[in-house]
């Protein structure tokens, strides 16, 4: 354990250095943006629309009193939605399709040796092939959840509509009501940092396969796994950061 | 030429490389042989730095390959082409998007220029017009050509091949080793050939060193080696039934 900290460290030394040819990072990195960001959108938006959609009926449904107006299901929608299941959920999702591609596509050129044929050339490998995905992932992430965010607000007011359990103009109204913008920030630093989470973490699991394609399967399985369970646990130090 | 001195290598417990000791020339394909796991891909990533050697000192004419820092490395690197047992083709790039990597990544040429260099390469393995295929539209012995072609696109002073003809058909393996051969020849190259494959020793062994469990057990040439008085590399040569018919 201790010492598979001590090999990321490393890996992460020779990730972040000059890349080789600018040229080449820059498409890279384009590359990366499509594969990383484009190719999730659909995902994010479905999984986005429906979480808004369920969080707006449960909090119109567990509202049963009518001392509390209608409004505060756009307004716990709302908070919802920015302060938790973007960010989070939605970094989970991302780490489970994201991490598995980023650790199965390096654990592949690792196990047929493209990684070692890239040093043999003169490449610094890890930077090569690593960076884009960690610049990439921590530039489009944060669009992917301003996405989910405007699609799981638009999913709630949808399911309001739809149930007429609430009325959209309040629905609407709640939404605007209390709103500190300090919280699209706090989405924002967590976004970023489940990014690099996931694609650093992903990064170093197939960067460090040993053997054939059971074992880029079992690490990208691995990748998945503690990628989740590190942005588990930095949601709840982040969140005792910044909101306390 | 390239020389290793007193190399050792262990991973873990298990003591791969002891106390090897070998010279390899310029312009001569030089073989390193014997049985599976004997040692022969480790002590070739040892030259090359993929692996680290735990003692001894590599030369690469003269320059202390062992020990340069990070930067020398990176430019020796680049004097070095190398076949890997798989062909370690990129497999999101065309053939000419592999062969011309290494001249996108290192050098000022001009598209034309390193196009006219990818054809030249190309044509050297016999492969024309198979630019835009894909690495997954290639047989094994296309694959093989294609790296050995990415392999020569920096006109290399060093050329590694690791089981060139593994998984090839005895043909095949015979065009694939000749072409080393030619290579080797017509560049000015030092190459260093692992193999287990006794048709190539025979065809292409210009120095021929056996490898034992891990140790230098012996050095000649392939003229030498049908007449060597070595039990362990008899056992080597003749374990085949064609090579026991020669023989006799
Ligand atoms: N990365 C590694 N980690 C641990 N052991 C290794 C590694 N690479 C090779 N070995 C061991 O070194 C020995 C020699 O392997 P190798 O050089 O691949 O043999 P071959 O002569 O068939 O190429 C084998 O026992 C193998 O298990
Ligand atoms: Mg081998």
């Amino acid at each position: 354990m201790l010492k598979q900290f001590g090999i990321y460290f490393i890996l992460m030394s020779n990730v972040f250095r000059r890349p080789d040819k600018w040229s080449a990072f820059r498409k890279q990195l384009m590359t990366e943006f499509y594969s990383l960001g484009v190719e999730s959108l659909g995902i994010v938006a479905i999984i986005s629309v429906f979480m808004g959609a369920v969080l707006a009926i449960q909090t119109a449904f567990n509202i049963d009193t009518p001392l509390v107006p209608m409004t505060m299901v756009g307004f716990t929608t709302r908070q919802g939605i920015v302060l938790e299941f973007s960010p989070t959920i939605i970094s989970l999702i991302l780490a489970g399709k994201v991490g598995s591609r980023i650790a199965s596509e390096i654990g592949t050129m690792r196990s047929t040796e493209q990684i070692d044929a890239l040093e043999i050339m003169g490449v610094n490998p890890a930077n090569f092939l690593i960076l884009p995905k960690i610049i990439a992932s921590m530039l489009i992430n944060p669009f992917l959840i301003t996405i989910s965010i405007f699609l799981g607000l638009f999913g709630g007011w949808l399911a309001c509509i739809t149930t007429g359990l609430v009325a959209s103009e309040d629905y609407i109204s709640g939404l605007r009501s209390w709103f500190n913008p300090f919280s699209i920030t706090y989405a924002m630093i967590k976004t970023v940092v489940f990014a690099y989470i996931i694609s650093s973490v992903s990064g170093f699991f197939g960067y460090t396969v040993k053997g054939g394609a059971l074992d880029v399967g079992s690490a990208s399985t691995k990748a998945v796994v503690q990628s989740s369970i590190l942005i588990i646990i930095f949601n709840l130090i982040l969140t005792q950061l910044l909101l306390t | 030429m390239i020389e290793a001195k007193h190399i050792y290598k262990s991973f873990a417990d298990n003591d791969v490389l002891k106390d090897i000791s070998i010279s390899f020339e310029k312009g001569k394909t030089n073989l390193i042989i014997g049985k599976s796991g004997s040692g022969k891909t480790v002590l070739m990533k040892c030259l090359v730095g993929l692996l680290d050697a735990d003692k001894g000192e590599i030369d690469y004419d003269g320059r202390v390959f062992s020990g340069m820092s990070p930067r020398d490395k990176k430019r020796l690197r680049q004097e070095m082409g190398m076949l890997f047992q798989g062909g370690a083709l990129f497999d999101y790039m065309s053939v000419e998007e592999n062969i011309m990597f290494p001249l996108m990544m290192f050098t000022k040429f001009s598209s034309g220029e390193k196009l006219d260099r990818v054809n030249f390469c190309l044509e050297r393995v016999n492969l024309k017009k198979a630019n835009k295929l894909m690495p997954s539209e290639l047989s094994g012995g296309m694959t093989k050509r294609v790296a050995i072609a990415r392999a020569i696109s920096m006109k290399p002073k060093y050329l590694f091949c690791d089981e060139p003809n593994s998984g090839l058909d005895p043909q095949t393996s015979g065009l694939i080793d000749d072409l080393i051969k030619e290579i080797t020849e017509d560049l000015e190259i030092t190459t260093i050939v692992n193999t287990h494959d006794m048709n190539s020793v025979l065809n292409i062994g210009d120095a021929v060193a056996y490898l034992h469990e891990g140790k230098l057990w012996w050095t000649g040439t392939k003229e030498e080696i049908m007449d060597a008085d070595n039990k362990e590399l008899q056992e080597f040569v003749f374990a085949t039934e064609l090579t026991k018919r020669l023989k006799k």
